[in-house]
């Protein structure tokens, strides 16, 4: 029973180069979207309303959008609008992926900013700190506990996202399962296609499983660091 | 000169069938979130059995769909499903539609069992011990006093769920089901034009969850209102 839950060595690393594709898309997406988290999650709260409406329009427009669409107009549509010959595909993933996750991202920023108590606010302003300073040294360190818990969860979203750039042809974990799914008539490993499918979603639930433990030390971390929360 | 980038008369000409397409993803969506608001009720109270031969299994089936790709789990109602052997045809062969009316309802029933939950326990200890007090079937419990307020509550977050559901619809183009993303790749594979389809198929979408997910706000600020 077990051997036949199996699949053979060769696919198996087929399979971990895939996974791998799948980390690097991750890791990319996690970059840009918590880039774009801070970024626009900080705008939304500005006293300058075109930063605000700027903030607004690209939180609005890169959630209502959902991220399989986006994925495939940054691949097929806008290097013609742009002239350029073709985007890698790698980078149409992490540019698409990350967006979309900046969004919500930047969503769960401003409400942990939001959430900090306004004297904190008031005092840096009293001791003369620059709003730069306000941000980075008095507000934001005491947002991350709150940020934590739900940017884990946006996170394991964003991998399970990840799959989808096994549509534009990048051979991530999903993409290299469809192939040997395809080639199992004329290959010599045979495969049990419902033991194949078992086998990669045990590896997605793997690699979320990583990511969870990572967050959960982290706010254990930041909790002591930061006191209160 | 370039040849034209944007070329509207084909951006008309296209537009009907990219709307057939969407009211078709907008269908199995409907569909989704029927099953969905069922079976994440049944989940939900699964999950608060005080039989652990219940709630273990739905809360280990609830984490395992919350943690793995939609997509891939497509991929096994569609291409798996059908070669497991001791199962009936009738049951393991599915069309496009029903693998991804399936897909997304199971899929969005493990995040709808926990709004049914937060709901659930935000009603206050006094209304459960009152049912005792009142010597309340269970049943009647559940149907007459906790469900009634415990799902006005959860209402908002069950349609950020639904819009999230709508976002993940058009996966179905990637199991044959002619959706708009479909149609888009279609017309793509067909004319060797893209930026007319995939940019028309962005506005439609657009069109649809914008309005969708600021209904769910109006709906939250109307529910957070009459709770006070």
């Amino acid at each position: 029973m077990l051997e036949e839950f199996l699949l053979t060595p060769r696919q198996y690393s087929n399979l971990m180069s895939g996974t791998w594709v799948t980390i690097q898309v991750i890791l990319g997406s996690f970059a840009l979207g918590t880039v774009m988290s801070l970024i626009m999650g900080v705008a939304r709260l500005s006293t300058r309303s075109w930063v605000r409406g700027t903030a607004l329009v690209y939180i609005e427009f890169a959630r209502g959008i959902s991220a399989i669409i986006l994925l495939f107009w940054m691949f097929f549509a806008l290097p013609i609008l742009f002239g350029v010959r073709s985007m890698p595909p790698m980078m149409a993933g992490i540019l698409a992926l990350g967006l979309n996750m900046g969004a919500y991202g930047s969503e769960i920023v401003r409400g942990a900013i939001q959430s900090v108590p306004k004297g904190q606010t008031e005092a840096s302003i009293a001791l003369n700190l620059t709003e730069r300073q306000r941000l980075r040294h008095v507000v934001l360190p005491q947002a991350v506990p709150i940020i934590l818990p739900p940017y884990g969860n946006l996170t394991i979203e964003v991998l399970k996202g990840t799959a989808l750039v096994s549509l534009i042809a990048l051979t991530d974990l999903t993409r290299v399962a469809l192939v040997i799914r395809q080639n199992r008539v004329l290959s010599d490993d045979p495969v049990n296609v419902p033991f194949l499918w078992i086998n990669v979603l045990i590896i997605y639930l793997i690699l979320s499983q990583v990511i969870a433990q990572i967050f959960k030390v982290a706010e254990r971390r930041s909790a002591r660091k930061f006191g209160s929360a | 000169m370039p040849p034209a980038r944007w070329n509207w008369e084909y951006a008309w000409e296209i537009t009907p069938a990219l709307i057939e397409g969407m009211l078709r993803t907008i269908l199995a969506t409907l569909l989704g979130i029927v099953i969905a608001l069922v079976l994440g009720l049944f989940f939900a109270l699964g999950r608060r059995s005080e039989r652990k031969l219940i709630s273990y299994p739905v809360a280990s089936f609830i984490e395992f769909v919350r943690s793995t790709p939609l997509l891939v789990q497509l991929f096994f109602l569609f291409y798996a499903l059908p070669q497991v052997e001791f199962l009936p045809r009738s049951i393991s062969t599915l069309s496009p539609l029903t693998t991804l009316v399936v897909g997304l309802g199971v899929h969005y029933a493990c995040y709808c069992s926990e709004a049914y939950r937060a709901g659930i326990n935000s009603v206050p200890k006094g209304q459960w011990e009152a049912s005792t007090a009142l010597n309340l079937k269970t049943t009647s419990k559940w149907r007459s006093v906790i469900l009634p307020q415990a799902i006005p509550r959860s209402l908002p977050p069950l349609g950020n769920y639904f819009v999230a559901m709508f976002k993940d619809a058009p996966l179905g183009g990637a199991i044959t089901y002619a959706g708009v993303l479909f149609i888009a790749r279609a017309l793509q594979s067909a004319d060797f034009r893209t930026v007319e389809p995939f940019t028309i198929a962005g506005i439609l979408f657009l069109m649809v969850s914008i309005p969708a997910a600021m209904a769910v706000r109006r709906l939250e600020r109307r529910v957070a209102y009459e709770s006070d």
